[in-house]
C-alpha cells in the first residue's frame, strides 16, 4: 500500500519588497499532525514536490496550544492558528499563506506590530499607583468577572484585523481587538475611572467610528469574544461623551 | 542619575522586573525573541498560590512554605522560599489591583481552588488561562512605562552572550535582530536572564519554541554556575503530539478530575488507591511515577499503549466550563474529542526545570553584575516543584532582583572601555561566519529531534546510571555531529535555521550538566529517580550540585542546603503530612 501524504501548498517571499510565489511539498500523512508539526516536517527535508531542495519555510509559532497568538496563517482562504488546524479530515492540497493585512517579514512570518502600537495608543491598562504592597483589589461581582474575562483571552493574533473590509491600505482603522481591550479595562471598577482617556483614543484617526459593521471580527475570533458587543458598546460610550464634551465646552 | 539595565526575556519574571524598576525611575532595555506577550508564561493554566485563608482552612504563609519545602524534597535553601511565601498574598493582591479577572466568590472576593501537594485552597486562578492573564496585566504595565520612555523594548531580538570586563563581570550583551540579522552590543549597569527553561533540549515537552535554553547555556559558558540541572519536572497529564506535549493542568484534578486505567476490565483508581491522603492531587513527580509504574510494569496502559485516562466526565459540565474552560478546549481542539463527555487520554511530559542558574539570595548570579529570575534559575522549589509555584516564584524573583539591581548599578557606575564590546561582537560575529559555511550531511532539526529522544527517554521519570552514562557519550556524538551539519537557507534575512543551528549547540552544551548531574546523583529525591538507588540520602546528597563550564565538560562541585528552618523528614504522600510528622518550626 502506498504511504499516505499531505500536500502543502505554501506562499512564500523571501524579503518583505520581493515578490511573493508557490511551493509545493508532500510529507507522509499523520492523523495528528497539525500545520506547525507539517512546517516541522519540512524543515527536517525541505525538498518540494519537484525534488528541488530549498531553504526551509520561515515561520512564528511559540505556544502551539493557541494562547499565544504567534502562528496565525491563511488555511485554505480562512485566517486561524495553524497549530490548532488539524491535518486530519483536511484533505489536499492545503493552501498555506501569511496574513494579508500586515506586512511580510519572510514567509508566513508577518510585523503585528502595528496591533501592539495601538494598544498603547488607547491606553489599555489600569493605572495603579504603585505596585508596592496596597492590599487586595476592588471588589468584583462573579458575572462581571464572568463577561470581562471572554474579552482577557485577546491574544492580539491579528485574525479580527484580517478579516475586517475596513482594515486596508486606505484605512487606519485599528481593529476590533483593541476596542475588545479598550472595553477591557473599563469593565474593572478602577479602569472604569480613565475611561475618558481611552475613549478620547477611540475617537481618534482610525478609532471605533471606521467599524463598517461587517461583523466578520467575531466571527474568526478563535476565542470567541464577543468582540461586535464591544465594538456597539464603545460606540455608545463614545457618542455621549461626543455630546458631553460639546456642552461642556 | 539612573541605573541602566538590560532585561533578557519578557515573561512574567521579566516583565516584573522591568516594571519594579522603572516604577523607580530606571532604564529598561527589554529583550525578547517573541514580542513579550506571545511568551511562554502564557502556558501557564492553574493558577498562582498565596496563603490568603478565604476558606476557613487556618491556611498560612508558614504552611505554605512547608508545602513548598516538603513538595522540594528539601533540596531548596529554606529562607529565599520562606520569604516567597510570605509575599505570595501580597502579589496576588497586585495583579488583582492590576486588573487580572480572577475568578470570585459570590461575595466578590478571590475565589481560590486547591492544587496538588497541598490540602489547603491556596491558588488563585482566572478560569484556566492564569499564566496568559497574569502576563497580559505586566505587559499592559510595562507598555504604560515604554509610553513613558522608561522602557526601551527589543522585540524580534536574541540575546547570543554576555559583555564581560577583564575581571570577568558582566557589562551587557552581543544580541541579534532575527529579521535583518544585525548584530549589535548594548552596555548596561546590570543584565538580568528571565529566558525560561529549557524545554527544548527534551525535543517536545509541554514548553514553547522559544524554550531552548540558549541564552541560559550561553551565561553558563561564559562562567555562571548551573546548579541542580539533574531536576527535572515531568507533568503527569500531557496529551501526546507531534510538536508538542500539550499540558492538561492540575486544575483539571484540583476540580475533581479522577486518574484511572482499566484493570481487571474494570476502571481502576490507581492514584487514590496508591496514595490515600492526597488521591489524584499528589505532587507531580509521584503522580508521574504511579502512570510510568502502571503502564510500563503492570503493563496497564490505555490500549495497550502508553497512555491513562484522567476523567473529568462525572463533574458538572457548567462548573467545569466556569472553572476550566481553557485547559478543556485546548483538549477538545487537538484530540478531536469533547473531555465533558469522554475521558481525556494523557501521559507525562518534560514540564518544569528546577535547576537553573545558580543565584545568590539577591537574585544574583556568580557573574558579577549578571541576575537571573524566574525558571531559568534553581532557587525556589529545590527537587520538585508544586504545582501554582512556578508563577508566583516569576513575579517574587523579578520583585527581588529589583532594588539589587540598582544597588549594584549605583555602586559599579566606572565606564567600561568599548574595546570590549567591539571584541565580542568580532566573536560572534566569526561564530555566524562559520555557522553559514556549513555544508555537511546532517540536519539541525534532524539531529534536534534525536536529542529530544534520547534526552527524553534517559534523563526524565527513571534513571538508570549506565543509560546516563550512554547518553553523555552521544551527547559528545551530537556535538561531532553538530560540525557536519549542512544549511539549507543561505539567505542573510530572517534566516531562522541559521539562528537554529547555533541554538542547537547551547541546547547540546546544557544538557551536559542536566546529564552528568543525574548520573552523579546516587539517591532518590523528588523527580530525580534512580530505581538502583531508590531512597533519599540526606548524609551525602542533601547540598546543590553546581555545574561550572569548562572546554572539557562541566566541572561539579556541591553546596550545601540551608535548611535551618524546617527539620528533613521524610516525604510520604500517602498518610496526612501533619498527622505523621512535627510541625515546621
Amino acid at each position: 500500500m502506498p504511504e499516505q501524504t499531505q500536500v502543502l501548498r505554501i506562499k512564500r517571499q523571501e524579503t518583505p519588497n520581493s515578490e511573493p510565489y508557490y511551493e509545493e511539498f508532500e510529507i507522509p500523512y499523520l492523523p495528528h499532525h497539525n500545520i506547525i508539526s507539517m512546517l516541522m516536517e519540512i524543515r527536517r527535508n525541505p525538498v518540494t514536490r519537484q525534488g528541488k531542495r530549498v531553504a526551509p519555510v520561515v515561520f512564528d509559532a511559540n505556544c502551539l496550544e493557541e494562547v499565544c497568538g504567534s502562528c496565525t496563517m491563511v488555511i485554505n482562504g480562512r485566517v486561524r492558528q495553524g497549530c490548532s488546524q488539524l491535518a486530519e479530515g483536511l484533505g489536499g492540497p492545503v493552501t498555506v499563506e501569511p496574513m494579508s493585512k500586515f506586512p511580510v517579514i519572510r514567509d508566513l512570518w508577518v510585523d503585528r506590530s502595528k496591533m501592539f502600537e495601538a494598544l498603547m495608543k488607547a491606553h489599555a491598562w489600569i493605572p495603579i499607583d504603585g505596585t508596592y504592597d496596597l492590599g487586595p483589589g476592588p471588589r468584583i461581582a462573579p458575572h462581571v468577572q464572568e463577561f470581562a474575562y471572554l474579552f482577557s483571552r485577546c491574544m492580539t493574533c491579528g485574525c479580527c484585523l484580517e478579516a475586517c473590509p475596513q482594515v486596508n491600505s486606505h484605512s487606519k482603522f485599528m481593529g476590533a481587538a483593541v476596542i475588545g481591550q479598550a472595553y477591557l479595562m473599563s469593565q474593572h471598577p478602577t479602569g472604569k475611572m480613565n475611561l475618558d482617556e481611552r475613549l478620547d483614543a477611540m475617537m481618534s484617526e482610525g478609532g471605533v467610528a471606521d467599524c463598517g459593521n461587517a461583523q466578520n471580527c467575531v466571527e474568526v475570533c478563535p476565542k470567541e469574544i464577543p468582540l461586535t458587543t464591544a465594538i456597539g458598546a464603545v460606540g455608545r460610550q463614545t457618542s455621549i461623551k461626543w455630546l458631553r464634551d460639546l456642552f461642556m465646552k | 542619575m539612573p541605573g541602566h539595565h538590560i532585561i533578557v526575556g519578557g515573561g512574567l519574571a521579566g516583565l516584573t522586573a522591568a516594571m519594579k524598576l522603572a516604577e523607580q525611575g530606571e532604564q529598561v532595555d527589554l529583550f525578547s525573541i517573541v514580542p513579550v506577550k506571545r511568551s511562554h508564561s502564557v502556558c501557564a493554566q492553574g493558577g498562582i498560590n498565596g496563603a490568603v485563608n478565604t476558606k476557613g482552612e487556618g491556611d498560612s504563609p508558614m504552611i505554605h512554605f512547608d508545602d513548598t519545602i516538603y513538595g522540594g524534597d528539601f533540596l531548596a535553601h529554606q529562607p529565599p522560599v520562606k520569604a516567597m511565601c510570605e509575599a505570595a498574598p501580597s502579589i496576588i493582591y497586585l495583579f488583582d489591583r492590576m486588573g487580572v479577572m480572577f475568578n470570585r466568590t459570590p461575595e466578590g472576593l478571590l475565589d481560590f481552588r486547591r492544587f496538588g501537594g497541598t490540602k489547603h485552597h491556596r491558588t488563585a486562578f482566572a478560569g484556566a488561562t492564569t499564566g496568559q492573564q497574569l502576563l497580559y496585566a505586566l505587559d499592559e504595565q510595562v507598555r504604560r512605562y515604554e509610553s513613558a520612555g522608561l522602557v526601551r523594548k527589543f522585540e524580534g531580538w536574541e540575546m547570543l552572550s554576555l559583555v564581560q570586563d577583564e575581571s570577568g563581570d558582566c557589562r551587557g550583551i552581543v544580541a541579534i535582530d532575527t529579521r535583518s540579522l544585525e548584530m549589535r552590543a548594548f552596555p548596561a549597569d546590570t543584565t538580568m536572564i528571565a529566558t525560561g527553561g529549557p524545554g527544548l533540549v527534551f525535543g517536545r515537552s509541554t514548553q514553547s519554541l522559544v524554550n531552548t535554553g540558549s541564552a541560559v547555556s550561553a551565561c553558563y559558558q561564559a562562567g555562571a554556575t548551573y546548579a541542580n540541572g539533574e531536576f527535572i519536572q515531568v507533568h503527569p497529564t500531557a496529551m501526546q503530539g507531534e510538536d508538542k506535549y500539550r499540558l492538561i493542568s492540575e486544575s483539571i484534578r484540583g476540580e475533581g478530575g479522577r486518574v484511572w486505567t482499566y484493570r481487571e476490565s474494570k476502571p481502576w483508581y490507581f492514584l487514590e488507591e496508591m496514595y490515600p491522603a492526597y488521591g489524584n492531587l499528589v505532587p507531580r513527580d509521584i503522580a508521574t511515577r504511579a502512570i510510568h509504574k502502571v503502564v510500563f510494569d503492570m503493563k496497564l496502559g490505555v490500549d495497550g499503549q502508553p497512555l491513562v485516562y484522567l476523567d473529568v466526565s462525572h463533574l458538572d459540565p457548567e462548573e467545569l466550563n466556569r472553572k476550566v474552560a481553557g485547559v478543556l478546549e485546548i483538549y477538545e481542539k487537538f484530540a478531536g474529542q469533547d473531555p465533558r463527555k469522554v475521558p481525556m487520554k494523557i501521559f507525562p511530559a518534560m514540564h518544569y526545570s528546577m535547576g537553573g542558574l545558580w543565584i545568590d539570595y539577591n537574585q544574583q548570579t556568580n557573574v558579577p553584575g549578571l541576575f537571573a529570575a524566574g525558571e531559568c534559575e534553581f532557587q525556589y522549589h529545590g527537587a520538585n516543584r508544586l504545582g501554582a509555584n512556578s508563577l508566583l516564584s516569576c513575579m517574587h524573583g523579578g520583585n527581588i532582583a529589583e532594588p539589587a539591581m540598582i544597588n549594584y548599578a549605583k555602586s559599579h557606575k566606572s565606564a567600561a572601555s568599548s574595546t570590549i564590546f567591539d571584541q565580542e561582537l568580532k566573536r560572534q560575529r566569526e561564530s555566524f561566519d562559520k555557522i553559514f559555511k556549513m555544508s555537511g550531511p546532517e540536519n539541525a532539526f534532524a539531529l534536534w529531534r534525536e536529542l529530544g529522544e534520547i534526552m527524553t527517554e534517559n534523563v526524565t521519570v527513571v534513571r538508570y546510571n549506565d543509560r546516563l552514562k550512554t547518553t553523555d557519550d552521544k551527547l559528545l556524538e551530537f556535538k561531532e555531529r553538530w560540525g557536519r551539519i549542512g544549511l539549507n537557507d543561505k539567505g542573510k534575512w530572517a534566516n531562522q535555521e541559521v539562528l537554529f543551528v547555533r541554538q542547537l549547540w547551547n541546547m547540546l552544551e546544557l544538557a551536559r550538566p542536566v546529564t552528568l548531574g543525574a548520573l552523579n546523583r546516587n539517591e532518590s529525591r523528588g523527580a530525580h529517580f534512580k530505581p538502583d538507588f531508590p531512597e533519599r540520602d540526606d548524609a551525602n546528597f542533601m547540598k546543590t550540585t553546581m555545574a561550572a563550564w569548562s572546554s572539557d565538560g562541566p566541572r561539579f562541585s556541591w553546596e550545601p542546603v540551608d535548611v535551618s528552618l524546617i527539620k528533613p523528614r521524610p516525604r510520604r504522600y500517602d498518610v496526612e503530612k501533619s498527622a505523621s510528622e512535627p510541625k515546621a518550626a
